[in-house]
């Protein structure tokens, strides 16, 4: 199967002018109340990527795809989505883009097929289309099995696939994905990551949501940040780590209070408290353990850790480690 | 509104969920008619000689047919369109699609017009293969069942838009559906028993009106006061239906 190359070698420049974003949002906020749940965000989804919405429970997500899909007008803002405003084109736009829910809804006495029946309705696809769709849906998201049985007497994982499969019965240019794999055990988890690749491999442009930071870091061509209703970074999960921290991350064990003695004297050093763990990232964490290893700075020697910089570290340095945040 | 051919993809989801579970469904709501005439009917109905101008049994049959009509309806648009709007997230789901809250609410006031066409139209069988429904005049309460259906998906849907909490349908049952029931020309003719102000008022109970229409069917007479029955009927319905459109929008679009 012939592949793009991987997004995080094309330049970002290049990337961009590509062609017109499948999603284009200017400045849109959502008002409940008093609560800015969607706070003026500019976000551009290019064509034939898979992009990735990151952020902590009540960031906003879910409410930033109910405006793109059109379910929710915008309180300021305009969504352009296949270049076409939403608020005004709602149902062109919706005939061309497909979504599964955060939650399931289907109808759970019914089987995967016959809730495959309805979202073809919901589409008004002619008969034999859709059944010929049903075909292919229920081998590429091997459901056979469990085709005929009631969908409430199917594991999670199942019920998800079902739920995944409803919203591609109309082969839509743009899938829409609220925490797909959320719940779902890592066999599963690994198939539907695969599933995704091909749908992208095969020119859908995906947009997704998760609290996964390795399906982030793994699946996603390009992420958004999301905390508060604002973006906080977005870029390539490679990119990500490069700008918002440095290659590799040391892992210290040290009393809450020390941070500042450790970290006299040493320069450029982002670091990141979690509970007891102080964490420090560096282009070179060896040179830095050295460092600190010198100056007797390294706390309980036997839990340093030295690993690369991930996604996780990059999330939690901008949205912050505690529970109680400013959200 | 905005109605469109997607209010027919509504309809047929109900459809095919109510092919499942239609035995459920369809008896205990069938039977209750059914009770009512045997029970009041014919037990009642041995101590009454006549009640305007016929067997108590047969001045019963139509009004009955109107409460069956009224079931049928409310049970769809109160608790089950609250629980797919609510609970099922049904609505959520359409809302992914082309279909629009106009659409939503058009194809389940049509579902219940259905489910209500259902109920009426199988006690009417019923009624007919016994004799109480005179043909071919009676024939006539067929169209009144589903209008009947209108009103009643209307009223519900009205109130179902607007309670934070499936408690409040026992409210929706006990305080307004049952004393309808029980006071609108369907067990006694409400003139005999009431005095000319009270006369005035007992004309909003929205159920008196399809029980009028559907009793004038069942004789195959006409009455110009039918005019104003048809009248309240389409009038009370479009009314509420305008305001639903605009309750659905802004509950599904929040
Ligand atoms: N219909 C609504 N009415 C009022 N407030 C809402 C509504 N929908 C969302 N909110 C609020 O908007 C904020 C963002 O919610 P949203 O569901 O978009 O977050 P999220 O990022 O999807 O969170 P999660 O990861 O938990 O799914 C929250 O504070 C939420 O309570
Ligand atoms: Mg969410």
């Amino acid at each position: 199967m012939l592949r793009r190359p991987m997004p995080s070698l094309v330049p970002d420049r290049l990337a961009e002018h590509d062609s017109d974003p499948i999603v284009a949002c200017e400045g849109v906020a959502k008002r409940y109340g008093d609560r800015l749940a969607v706070d003026h965000i500019d976000l551009a989804v290019p064509a034939g990527l898979c992009f990735g919405l990151l952020g902590p429970n009540g960031a906003g997500k879910t409410t930033m795809l109910r405006m793109i899909y059109g379910a929710t007008p915008p309180s300021a803002g305009i969504v352009r989505v296949f270049g076409l405003d939403v608020t005004q084109h709602t149902r062109r736009v919706r005939m061309r883009l497909g979504v599964t829910l955060q939650e399931n809804a289907l109808v759970e006495v019914l089987s995967a097929v016959e809730n495959l029946r309805i979202f073809a309705r919901y589409h008004r696809l002619p008969r034999v289309t859709s059944e010929r769709r049903i075909e292919e849906l229920l081998d590429f998201l091997e459901l056979r099995s469990h085709a005929t049985l009631p969908v409430r007497a199917l594991s999670g994982g199942f019920q998800r696939r079902v739920a995944i499969a409803v919203s591609l019965i109309h082969r839509p240019e743009l899938l829409i994905l609220d925490e797909p794999t959320t719940g779902l055990d890592p066999a599963v988890r690994l198939a539907l990551w695969e599933r995704i690749r091909e749908l992208r491999s095969a020119g859908t442009t995906v947009l997704l949501t998760t609290h996964y930071m390795d399906e982030a870091q793994r699946l996603c061509d390009r992420l958004a940040i999301l905390s508060a209703g604002r973006v906080v970074a977005d870029g390539s999960p490679a990119a990500l780590i490069r700008q918002h921290l440095a290659a590799q991350a040391l892992e210290l064990t040290l009393p809450a209070g020390e941070d500042a003695r450790v970290l006299a004297e040493i320069r450029d050093v982002r670091t990141l408290r979690m509970g007891r763990r102080l964490v420090l990232f560096a282009d070179d964490a060896t040179a830095l353990l050295e460092t600190l290893r010198e100056r007797g700075r390294t706390g309980d020697p036997s839990a340093v850790v030295v690993r690369p910089a991930n996604l996780e570290d990059v999330f939690l340095a901008l949205t912050g480690t505690a529970l109680e945040g400013d959200a | 509104m905005s109605v469109s051919r997607y209010a027919l993809s509504v309809w047929w989801r109900n459809l095919a969920l109510y092919r499942r579970t239609w035995k459920l469904n369809l008896l205990p709501n069938f039977f209750e008619p059914l009770l009512y005439l045997v029970s009041i009917g014919i037990g009642v109905g041995a101590y009454v000689n006549e009640m305007a101008g016929m067997s108590y049994v047969a001045f019963l049959a139509p009004g009955l047919v109107a409460v069956a009509a009224m079931n049928g309806a409310s049970f769809e648009v109160t608790y089950n369109a609250f629980v797919r709007m609510n609970f099922e997230k049904t609505y959520a789901a359409m809302l992914t699609t082309p279909i629009q809250p106009d659409d939503v609410l058009a194809g389940e006031i049509l579902w219940a017009m259905t489910r209500s066409f259902l109920y009426g139209g199988c006690f009417w069988i019923v009624i007919a293969a016994v004799g109480l429904a005179p043909l071919p005049a009676s024939l006539l309460a067929l169209p009144l069942i589903p209008l009947t259906g209108l009103l009643f998906a209307a009223l519900g849907i009205t109130f179902s838009l607007r309670i934070p909490s499936i408690d409040l349908f026992s409210f929706y049952f006990t305080l307004f559906l049952t004393p309808l029931f029980l006071f609108s020309d369907v067990f006694f003719p409400l003139q005999e028993r009431l005095s000319g102000g009270w006369l005035w008022i007992a004309e909003v109970l929205p159920l008196l009106h399809p029980v009028r229409l559907m009793r004038h069917a069942f004789r195959g007479e006409w009455s110009p006061i039918l005019v104003w029955d048809l009248a309240y009927v389409i009038g009370l319905s479009a009314l509420l239906l305008v305001l639903a459109a605009r309750a659905t929008r802004r509950r599904l679009a929040a």
